[in-house]
């Protein structure tokens, strides 16, 4: 056992503690461990947001890119700023109508809103459907974090499997307490971690960041700014203005804002969220600094810039740091991922086929659920290869998918209709599917069209067949029930 | 359209419209390529931009009063 296993492990243990202590005094019913019984301050609901931006696909992926893809890897700080300027509004109307209904999950905000048990079964299915390959994404980065920080003596596989069960447990324990207390834990960590190595490494190995990207920029002309085509402006800006709108749909994301003691707290951390956000600032310079250190890696393996240029640069106990603060990013969110995806199978999924099923009931099988869909996971995990990113971009696609139908849901006359909701998400579902399994691009569908509007996130393809049919199948539905109306009186 | 939505229009604008204007490498502007200081320098105006929002809004003063 090497001195970085022995740090890795060492927080591991304290962050299994710090979950598990965190159930203390509380009566664990299924508000309790979903949304923290809606009493978290406005620093427990910032950490529980920002474990969102610093997750594993921050750590490796935001350095893997920066290495790899260069002036592209930018859009990651443009659209936290901008999905924080959003969830000024979003947040405390979601919020506020959570609490009147006493809400605890995303779907169950589209059952009240929609009137339908059967569009919150849509809404649990699709929700799930993208955390399962974002909570892999989370395991994969975790085993390599850990075994490339353990100089290879903890296989990848051994590494997701102690990570995962260490998860499982104390979110079976505490809920969101848990999730809450890591991740104090984590960003502390994160935090202190990438801001040295972001200014260390640049300093060391080029003398200041402004030399290394000189360095960069004569080695590769351009690389730090936007290519003419493929990931151009209009890719861009397409690509932000979809994140953003997909920023708060993950269900976990989505439902840890129900833990909040009030909307104020949303409309400050809108304030300080942007530049805390600019931390990632200092993991893109890791990526930057490595390319001209370690060069050579090829596409996924872009992704282990991070701990290559660690590994080759400091003692083992420090890359031991560097590797437990990975795996800090990728438990925090897997574990807001595991509760918000059991929480969906068991309230509203499976309540709707047994209603006579007691809260207690639903709360325990919740819990039972935990380790079902940690497995689920973990197969997918070992199953499928894929760069991370990827991965990630399909989930984000699938839950932006939920967004036309949540933005007019909140607005005062909503003129969509649960059929129509329902019809929309299925259509935008099947257009992300068709597309990323078939590798669509607007390029390749419409090949005449300028190189601008070739290169825009294809995601737009499938938001727009989403808000038309949403709204066709809304006015149809309407359309009979008032002639259906008319027939009434006529009678 | 009150004053603090069209405050909260300038992020989406600086961030986004402008990206075509700016995308260069050169000047460094406090060590940074010149597309990466753009990006930095809207996000934290967004945070300042934010902040007088919060001040403007009267949902917050309401709150304040309770």
């Amino acid at each position: 056992m090497n001195a970085a296993l022995l740090v890795i492990f060492a927080f591991l243990a304290l962050s299994l503690y710090l979950g598990i202590r965190a159930r203390k005094g509380k009566d664990m019913n299924l508000e309790q461990w979903t949304v923290g019984g809606r009493g978290f301050g406005t620093i427990l609901v910032f950490l529980l947001m920002a474990g969102e931006i610093y997750t594993t696909f921050t750590f490796l992926g935001g350095s893997g890119w920066a290495y790899s893809k260069g002036g592209p890897t930018f859009y990651i700080i443009a659209y936290g700023a901008l999905a924080y300027v959003l969830s000024y509004w979003l947040l405390p109307a979601i919020w506020r109508y959570a609490k009147e209904h006493k809400l605890v999950s995303q779907s169950d905000f589209f059952v009240s809103k929609y009137n339908s048990p059967y569009l919150g079964i849509l809404v649990s299915l699709v929700g799930v459907a993208a955390m399962i390959p974002y909570l892999v994404l989370q395991l994969q980065g975790l085993g390599i974090i850990v075994s490339e920080a353990s100089y290879g003596s903890i296989s990848r596989q051994a590494a997701i499997w102690i990570g995962t069960i260490a998860v499982t447990l104390y979110v079976m324990v505490s809920g969101i307490h848990g999730s809450a207390w890591t991740a104090m834990l984590k960003d502390i960590m994160i935090l202190f971690v990438v801001v040295f190595l972001g200014l260390y490494l640049p300093f060391h190995y080029y003398g200041g960041i402004q030399p290394m990207f000189e360095a960069v920029e004569a080695a590769m002309p351009g690389f730090l700014a936007l290519p003419e085509s493929g990931m151009s402006p209009s890719w861009f800006i397409s690509t932000v203005l979809l994140t953003v709108l997909g920023f708060y749909m993950w269900p976990h994301t989505f439902g840890s804002s129900y833990s909040a003691e009030n909307e104020r707290v949303f409309r400050k951390n809108a304030i300080i969220m942007p530049l805390y956000s600019l931390v990632l600032l200092f993991v893109f310079f890791v990526g930057f600094a490595a390319i001209l250190q370690v060069p050579g890696l090829k596409g996924a393996d872009g992704d282990l810039s991070l701990l290559r240029l660690s590994i080759q640069t400091f003692d083992p106990w420090f890359v031991g740091v560097i590797g437990a603060a990975g795996l800090l990013t990728a438990i925090v969110p897997g574990s807001m991922i595991l509760m918000a995806a059991s929480t969906l199978l068991a309230k509203n999924v499976y309540k709707v086929f047994a209603p006579q099923a007691s809260d207690a009931q639903i709360s325990k099988l919740a819990k039972y659920l935990v380790p079902v869909v940690a497995l689920i996971s973990l197969y997918f995990t070992f199953e499928g290869g894929s760069a991370i990113v990827a991965l990630l971009l399909m989930g984000y696609s699938l839950v932006t998918q939920l967004f036309p139908a949540l933005l007019f849901s909140l607005m005062k006359r909503n003129v969509v209709t649960k059929h129509g909701a329902a019809a929309g998400i299925i259509a935008g579902v099947a257009t992300v599917a068709a597309i990323t399994l078939s590798e669509t691009t607007v390029g390749s569908l419409f090949p005449f069209l300028p190189q601008a509007i070739q290169d825009l996130n294809v995601g737009i393809v499938a938001l727009i067949v989403n808000v038309v049919v949403m709204v066709a199948v809304s006015l149809v539905m309407r359309s009979r029930s008032a002639i259906g109306d008319k027939n009434a009186h006529a009678a | 359209m009150k004053v603090i939505h069209v405050l909260a229009l300038l992020p989406f604008i600086g961030i986004l419209a402008c990206i075509p204007l700016v995308n260069r490498v050169t000047p460094y502007v406090f060590g940074l390529p010149f597309l990466l200081f753009w990006v930095v320098m809207w996000v934290v105006l967004t945070s300042v931009i934010m902040a007088v929002v919060y001040k403007l809004d009267p949902a917050n003063r309401e709150e304040d009063a309770k």
